[in-house]
């Protein structure tokens, strides 16, 4: 795209200094539009997190205070404990389980979205944007009043003879409820990606006498890639870190990171290991983001 | 893609099925939520009779008002700010060069990434420190609440706002203002009177998102909120960690009702997007 300063200032001829001088002039007025955003994010976002680096380094003291001096890595080794150990290698698996869940929902739908005629289609992805939009708390406390105790689910168990069900509180519920509430966010950018496919390629796939699942194999599924790992970021990592979901479904053995950390700060009180957890958390996020950029997808 | 690609014989059912559930899992959840917000049984989750009382009872706490008022100044004055400041980093990215500028584009693309609770912790120990600083500097003494959470989403909503608006610049060719430059319109001008009308529908879009996105907020909302001082999607998960009652069901669809308001003018500014 052509910059601005491509563009001349009036009644002038394009000597040299004078080009400089209005390239220095556009290159302040474009700072000075960045700058309040800018100051406003050192101040209130870099800072806070340089703030969680120098805590996870800290000290707890005896009454559950943080003693800032004398740096040391106790809160990482601490990390390697067996207990944490499991929590993080059980926050994997189910953001994992996840993520993979959304995924053989998603493509099928998209594809079949990608496939109605537009005037269906707008009003098929309006539907899905909905749910997009609507607040997540209030979408897994729905969970919550369907698989609680003499609920609606239990209601259908029943008759259908399968007894009492113990889902609530259970590492399913957890899953369910990761599931209903990041399932739009992989079918978005999966729709994206499949629609753009010139469908042509499918059909001279098939022409060439590939099966059905050649076609998907070695045609569709490699041209929606893009699609597939962005909508299996944007699943697995608010999975990885959730707190609300596991607070409201899980019970005492779904315990996932992000309610752990939460209960660093509001509960155990201790701060620095809080801070260590949240800042290999935010690593994690970092790198995956990193790699997909790198992957050269920017579609999201 | 075109219709012609569809799959015949069983797969064509099967994405039929497939498509059906979809709708099914996302919409069955809240039609029922709604439904039990006006049953009379004390049990959440059991029809018992028609009734209004839980909303009665919605109207008449004044811990449930409260946190519903602050909720709103809270959604205003963020969406505000958020827009101004997020559509100027907005242009500044998208129209300009200048020095610092991948970092910045960096940065802004941090608070979308960073995960809730990371960002919360991030918050919670920032104005643990920055009132301690304010009052050994001014001597006032601050609290958390209004202030620390406007600001906490002011943080992450620039970021979507930028996004949102830097989209609809992207798209747009910038032939018209140079147009405008050339017949001697200033700089200001330029803005006023051909980009800003241009891009008004993606600083509604961004706008819309921010608002959802404070009214919504939990995690970091929580972390940043002071005693007496809170919202009402916290409010709400606090009663919730405390036991479900019909009074949940209600506020619940209170805020679904929101939500769903500011999904139909967010695709009314799609639409004119489109048309515009």
């Amino acid at each position: 795209m052509r910059k601005k300063s491509d563009t001349l200032p009036h009644g002038s001829e394009a000597t040299p200094e004078f080009e400089k001088a209005a390239q220095r002039k556009e290159s302040r007025r474009g700072f000075l539009l960045a700058f309040p955003s800018y100051l406003y994010l050192v101040i209130f976002f870099v800072i806070p997190l340089a703030i969680v680096l120098v805590y996870s380094f800290a000290t707890r003291n005896r009454f559950g205070g943080t003693d800032l001096s004398g740096w040391n890595l106790e809160s990482y080794e601490k990390i390697a404990e067996p207990i944490v150990r499991t929590i993080l290698f059980r926050s994997l698996w189910l953001a994992f389980l996840t993520t993979i869940i959304c995924l053989v929902i998603a493509y099928p739908f998209a594809y079949f979205l990608s496939t109605r005629r537009p005037s269906i289609r707008n009003v098929m992805l309006v539907f899905v944007m909905i749910p997009f939009w609507t607040n997540f708390l209030v979408r897994n406390y729905a969970w919550r009043v369907i698989l609680g105790n003499d609920g609606p689910f239990t209601n259908v168990t029943e008759f259908l003879g399968l007894g009492t069900n113990e889902l609530l509180f259970s590492q399913k519920a957890v899953v369910l409820g990761l599931v209903y509430g990041y399932l739009p966010f992989m079918i978005l950018p999966l729709y994206a990606a499949i629609e753009r496919i010139d469908g042509r390629l499918i059909e001279a796939s098939r022409d060439l006498y590939g099966s059905g699942w050649q076609s998907f194999r070695h045609v569709l599924l490699p041209l929606s890639m893009p699609g597939v790992i962005a909508g299996s970021i944007l699943v697995f990592v608010p999975s990885l870190g959730a707190y609300v979901t596991p607070e409201i479904l899980g019970g005492a053995k779904t315990t996932l990171l992000g309610s752990y950390i939460v209960t660093q700060f509001l509960t155990a009180r201790n701060w620095p290991f809080g801070a260590a957890l949240s800042f290999v958390l935010m690593t994690v996020m970092l790198v995956t983001t990193i790699i997909y950029f790198r992957k050269g997808g920017r579609t999201l | 893609m075109s219709s012609s690609v569809e799959p015949r014989g069983w797969a064509k059912a099967a994405l039929h099925v497939n498509g059906w559930f979809v709708y099914l899992f996302f919409y069955a959840p809240i039609v029922l939520l709604v439904l039990f917000s006006f049953s009379e049984s004390r049990n959440v989750g059991k029809w018992g009779g028609f009734t209004f009382d839980w909303y009665q009872q919605f109207f008449d706490s004044n811990n449930a008002r409260g946190a519903l008022s602050n909720s709103v100044k809270i959604a205003l004055v963020v969406t505000l700010i958020s827009v101004i400041l997020g559509t100027m980093a907005a242009l500044a990215l998208e129209r300009f060069t200048f020095r610092g500028k991948q970092v910045f584009d960096a940065l802004l693309y941090l608070p979308i990434i960073i995960p809730d609770v990371t960002m919360a912790v991030m918050l919670l120990l920032f104005f643990g420190q920055f009132y301690d600083v304010i009052e050994a500097v001014f001597g006032i003494q601050m609290r958390k609440g209004f202030g620390s959470i406007s600001i906490s989403h002011i943080a992450f909503n620039i970021s979507f706002v930028s996004v949102v608006v830097r989209a609809r610049l992207a798209g747009m060719s910038t032939d018209l203002e140079e147009a405008a430059v050339d017949l001697y319109a200033s700089r200001w001008k330029a803005f006023r009177y051909v980009t800003f009308p241009q891009i008004l529908p993606g600083i509604a879009g961004g706008a819309l998102l921010a608002m959802t996105l404070s009214l919504d907020d939990v995690v970091i909302t929580q972390f940043v909120s002071g005693p007496g001082w809170t919202t009402l999607p916290v409010y709400v998960f606090g009663l919730i960690r405390k036991g479900v009652t019909p009074l949940i069901n209600a506020i619940s669809v209170i805020m679904l009702l929101a939500s769903m308001l500011l999904v139909v003018l967010s695709l009314l500014a799609q639409r004119s997007r489109r048309t515009g």
